[in-house]
């Protein structure tokens, strides 16, 4: 018997030594530990056997099991390595140098900027608010202090349409309604598209984008103002900018301010896109005009606020570089769908 | 306007003071200045200069030699001016000096050697009379500098017209004059004047004002014997540095006048202008301007007339017939004020924009006329005095501006400015831009001076500005409000408008554009696209911008046509308004519209047509949690396809459409690819209410998939299937899912996997047979047979 288990075990380590893969392995794991493998067999064998013999036997048949069943699992996890390892080998290496195309959409730049204000200001406590595009004679000029006949008409081309309205020219056409529906204390910002007919030509459009901005409270001063010009431009062009107000004559405010930031480009030593003054004219403000709350409802007396309004458009051409504003609305993609979110 | 510093320091005492910091405090508190001219300093070596001999030059016609004396000594000099004389006085350069920037070296001209030159006005930049030398008067002395004899050495600065535009006292030099005052706290010297009253005992000058609305003050005198012809040097470098040109000197008087205290005036010859009548004409008739022009002047256009007969259109420019000429000794001078609204009017319908009604436009203070003709006189008689007055000051005052007196406390100005500024300093500030201001401890009141109280200064905020501007804005200490904060909702618009840009770039890869908010008729008509009747603008830039556009189909589908060459494969959107005729109050339906387009050579028409499909429903699932509705409808506008324009809905709410492209309109757009376009009305989206999320318990046991394939006979639709398992309302049955479609013949195959579990336990295949029979069996009397 101990013959027997010698010359198998001999066999055995033989038969290992040659297997070449996991299914070699496995074959010879059926072939001596199945159901019917040789030693399995051995160890039915035992039955016959008796007494202290059996005892003795057993003992090495089930070393012999399991001296075959960790060579077994050996040589697998010797086998499955180099399975392993030859995949690795033969694998392709992928280029990851290749370009890969994605189709990735665009905002207008119009939006980026809007947003980026929207959320200046509503961090500040601002509501945003739309309005309407088509408007009444009342909301764009007599509800905002420019009453039939006053030259700020003039200055205003406007769109008028044959069923008596007109296309707002300036976003102070919302104004009224926003004091309305607010009443006091107020703080809105209200982007919009504004229309002016004019001829159009690199730096001028029929169609374009203002942001208007209204705080009113008990005690809203020409120096708060100065302070939400400055931190709104400096959050826009993330840098510190000074401004400086001059008088501007616009009806709805009182008093009506210029304001002008220190010009980007040279950083105020002058150049040629602020004309040498190292100041570039940016926004119309002001304190609301008296009679403007007195119209929208609100007691000029208890309350003072200020107003301003942002070129939106102009904006976007300065931040981007945009030279010829009529990109804007061209619909080219070759010029638009180069702007991402930033 | 152009303004003279050197005219400016008749008025103040600028002495010591660094002009162009001056003229930029300007800037900052009064009015944009544009652009600052240094005169005169282009001269170097520019004396009186003496010609003692000219002979020709022996090579040329025009050329003469000459020999002047500069003072220094005599030059050699060519000269080819026609005026040249022996011994006349001109500005002469000597050599190694400067005139127009230009070094003036010794040169030969025609061979003949040039120690200097001699020099035109145009050439000392001083007019642009350029026809021969300047002839300076025989007294002249020779060898003086010519920058010490006339003043051609001034700061000039030009102001931004439309920033004066409230500002009807900033005309004039003398208003002007007091903003320097002001800003440098120095006094305003007054304007020297003759005493008017010494004529009442002369004869009034026939005046009549019958139109009451339109003239409110008619001033006038007559003057006789003047001799002189020519203004004097300085007072024409002035008008020159202005931007008036000299003409006579009477008509350069009332320029002067005009630029000096911003009061338009009007010199008539007397001799045949001797009365007057303010009016208008019931009849349109032609009248012909000064400036040679014959005009239809009609019968809204107020008019200066004398014995019926028209002389002048009031405010805006007199008549050629009685102009002064050369020979007029005698003027009738008329200093008025006329309504601004009209004779904005009139220079708008005659197109004849002039100084005088670019000062009347700006509401002009009455109370100027009579002043200004005693300035006028202080001048004329200085100039030449044996002038002489034969008429007293005719004078008819119609409208006269009330009085406007403002009264504010301390705290006003405090909360109004946010600054601290004292009790006198606000006193003082209002006092030097002749304010009339008083402080009683208690409350301020201050009266506005006349030339401020037409329209300007009317409220206290405008004090307001007065008292800021002066202090300066750069002085201003900045701060942040004291208001509460209040928590601010987003509204569902803005919501709604932001997350579906976001949808549609970040997750569909389309581009956002902007367009206009009218149809572009050329555009349309390339590609076929009727116009539809809409609401118009009265005068668009061009006739083909005139219709508003009633949906943004048109305008995407020209956008997708121009960017064809952009790519193969790509989508755009605006989110946009456009008009849907009008409402039943007479106003237009306004309504803000997303519009989409997308353009694909990759994919076919129906896979496009998917996708959008899919895009629309995505916009209503992510924004609103909601399914939105797609049926088929006969199309809404001409270019849409007859059988692809579905409608989109929600609940009983109609909120746009989804179509393909009519072939006609398609085959002009691109004949070998697909487009197809969709539209939603975003103001009746944001009203759609969002359904709550609700959160369903996973289930912790495994379901089972069941795939079935159905043949659909033709014109059977999904949306035809569906009532067949929602009717039966099963609770295992979690999900429908569509995995494959496509076409038999004259069917159609679909293959859809019904998703089943129960939180209960895992569910074996004979349990969900059942309810999969009766799923089969609801389809099969709709005529939808199971495909084995």
């Amino acid at each position: 018997m101990k013959e027997k288990m010698e010359s198998l075990r001999q066999r055995f380590s033989k038969e290992v030594e040659n297997a070449k893969n996991s299914e070699a392995v496995e074959k010879l794991r059926v072939a001596y530990l199945g159901k019917k493998g040789e030693v399995t067999e051995l160890l039915k064998g035992l039955k016959e056997v008796s007494g202290d013999q059996k005892k003795e036997l057993g003992q090495h048949i089930n070393q012999l099991k399991r001296q075959v069943e960790e060579h077994l699992a050996q040589k697998l996890s010797q086998i499955t390595a180099m399975e392993e390892q030859a995949l690795i080998d033969s694998a392709e290496q992928y280029d990851v140098t290749l370009p890969t195309a994605i189709q990735s959409g665009s905002y207008h730049p119009v939006t980026i900027i809007q947003r980026q204000l929207e959320e200046i200001f509503a961090s500040m406590g601002f509501v945003v608010e739309d309005f309407k595009e088509i408007v009444t004679d009342y909301e764009c000029f007599e509800a905002v202090n420019i009453p039939k006949d006053h030259p700020a008409r003039d200055m205003q081309d406007t769109y008028y349409l044959d069923n008596g309205q007109l296309l707002k020219t300036h976003t102070s056409a919302a104004q009224n309604h926003i004091l309305r529906k607010y009443g006091a204390p107020c703080r809105a910002i209200f982007p919009g598209r504004c229309f002016r007919n004019e001829a159009t030509d690199a730096s001028h459009e029929t169609t374009f984008f203002q942001m208007e901005g209204i705080m009113v409270d008990r005690n809203i001063s020409i120096s708060n103002l100065i302070y939400f010009m400055k931190t709104m431009l400096s959050e826009v062009f993330e840098r510190d900018v000074k401004v400086r107000l001059r008088p501007g004559f616009f009806p709805f405010v009182e008093p009506g301010f210029e304001l002008d930031i220190n010009c980007l480009i040279c950083g105020g030593e002058g150049c040629s896109t602020c004309h040498h003054s190292g100041w570039v004219e940016l926004c119309p403000c002001g304190m609301i005009h008296p009679n403007v709350l007195k119209e929208g409802g609100i007691d000029p007396e208890k309350y003072t606020g200020f107003a301003f309004g942002l070129g939106l458009t102009r904006l976007v051409m300065m931040k981007y570089g945009v030279k010829d504003i009529r990109d804007l609305n061209s619909g080219n993609l070759k010029a638009l769908s180069q702007f991402r979110h930033e | 306007m152009l303004i003279s510093m050197n005219w400016i320091s008749d008025f103040v005492d600028l002495r010591g003071l660094d002009l162009e910091a001056l003229i930029h405090r300007f800037t900052l508190s009064t009015a944009e200045v544009e652009e600052v001219f240094r005169m005169g300093e282009n001269l170097r070596d520019v004396v009186a200069g003496k010609i003692l001999t000219v002979e020709n030059h022996p090579d040329s016609e025009k050329l003469h030699l000459l020999t002047v004396d500069g003072g220094d000594r005599v030059y050699g000099v060519v000269c080819g001016a026609p005026n040249v004389r022996e011994g006349m006085i001109v500005p002469f350069v000597k050599e190694g000096g400067m005139v127009g920037g230009e070094e003036i070296g010794c040169a030969k001209i025609a061979g003949v050697e040039s120690h200097g030159m001699c020099c035109s006005e145009k050439e000392l930049g001083v007019s642009d009379d350029h026809s021969g030398l300047w002839e300076l008067p025989e007294d002249t002395p020779v060898g003086k500098d010519m920058t010490e004899l006339y003043d051609i050495k001034d700061v000039v600065f030009e102001v931004d017209n439309k920033s004066l535009t409230n500002r009807p006292d900033l005309w004039g030099h003398y208003g002007v004059a007091r903003e320097f005052a002001a800003l440098t706290g120095r006094p305003l010297r007054p304007l020297e004047t003759v005493e008017l009253s010494q004529f009442d005992g002369l004869d009034s000058v026939p005046v009549e004002v019958e139109d009451k609305q339109l003239c409110f003050r008619y001033s006038c005198l007559k003057v006789r014997n003047i001799k002189k012809k020519v203004s004097p040097v300085n007072m024409r470098i002035r008008l020159f540095y202005c931007g008036s040109r000299a003409i006579n000197l009477l008509a350069d008087l009332t320029n002067y006048l005009m630029l000096e205290m911003g009061q338009p005036m009007h010199a008539f010859d007397c001799a045949k202008v001797d009365s007057i009548e303010v009016k208008r004409f019931s009849e349109p008739f032609e009248f012909q301007t000064l400036d040679g022009a014959k005009r239809a002047v009609d019968q809204n256009t107020l008019m200066i007339c004398s014995k019926g007969r028209p002389v002048a259109v009031a405010g805006v420019m007199g008549g050629l017939e009685s102009e002064i000429e050369d020979d007029t000794d005698s003027l009738l001078l008329e200093s008025a004020s006329f309504d601004a609204v009209s004779v904005r009017r009139a220079s708008t319908r005659l197109g004849l924009r002039t100084d005088a009604s670019m000062r009347y436009e700006k509401t002009l203070d009455p109370e100027m006329t009579v002043p200004a003709i005693a300035r006028f006189l202080k001048l004329l008689l200085e100039i030449d005095p044996q002038a002489q007055v034969i008429s007293k000051l005719t004078d008819v005052y119609v409208k006269r501006y009330p009085q406007v007196t403002l009264r504010f406390d301390k705290p006003y100005v405090d909360r109004y400015t946010g600054i601290e500024i004292s009790d006198e300093q606000v006193l003082s500030t209002l006092r030097s831009l002749g304010f009339g201001a008083q402080y009683d401890g208690k409350e301020f009141r201050v009266e506005v001076p006349s030339w401020r109280a037409t329209k300007d200064v009317t409220i206290k905020a405008d004090i307001i500005e007065e008292i800021t501007r002066i202090y300066g804005y750069d002085n201003f200490a900045v701060s942040t409000t004291l208001s509460p904060l209040y928590p601010r909702k987003r509204s569902a618009a803005n919501k709604s408008d932001n997350f579906a840009k976001d949808i549609l770039v970040e997750r569909y890869g389309l581009n956002e554009v902007h367009s206009y908010i009218w149809f572009d008729a050329k555009k349309c008509r390339e590609l076929g696209v009727e116009i539809e009747p809409n609401v118009k603008l009265l005068s668009p830039q061009s006739p083909d911008h005139e219709t508003l556009r009633t949906n943004m189909g048109p305008t995407l589908l020209s956008f997708v046509q121009e960017n064809r060459s952009f790519g193969a494969d790509f989508g755009i959107f605006e989110i946009g308004r456009v008009c849907e005729g009008l409402k039943e109050d007479g106003e237009c339906r306004e309504r803000k519209v997303l519009g989409i387009a997308l353009y694909s050579r990759v994919q076919g028409e129906k896979e496009l047509y998917y996708r959008l499909l899919n895009m629309v429903r995505t916009l209503g699932r992510e924004i609103k949690r909601t399914e939105l509705t797609l049926s088929n409808r006969e199309p809404v506008h001409a270019w849409q396809h007859p059988r692809n324009t579905a409608e989109i809905s929600c609940g009983e709410e109609k909120l746009g459409w989804l179509c393909t492209l009519h072939p006609a309109v398609l085959s002009k757009l691109d004949r070998k690819a697909a487009v197809v376009c969709a539209q939603l009305d975003m103001d009746a989206f944001a009203d759609v209410s969002a359904l709550d999320l609700e959160y369903r318990e996973p289930s912790r046991f495994p379901g089972i998939d069941i795939d079935l394939s159905f043949v659909l006979p033709g014109g059977k639709r999904y949306g035809d299937l569906t009532p067949a398992w929602e009717g039966l309302s099963i609770e295992l049955l979690n999900s429908v899912t569509l995995i494959d479609a496509f076409q038999l013949g004259e069917n159609r195959s679909l293959t859809l996997r019904f998703a089943f579990s129960s939180k209960e336990k895992t569910l074996s295949k004979e349990e969900v047979q059942p309810v999969v029979d009766e799923i089969v069996k609801a389809l099969e009397t709709q005529g939808v047979s199971l495909r084995i």
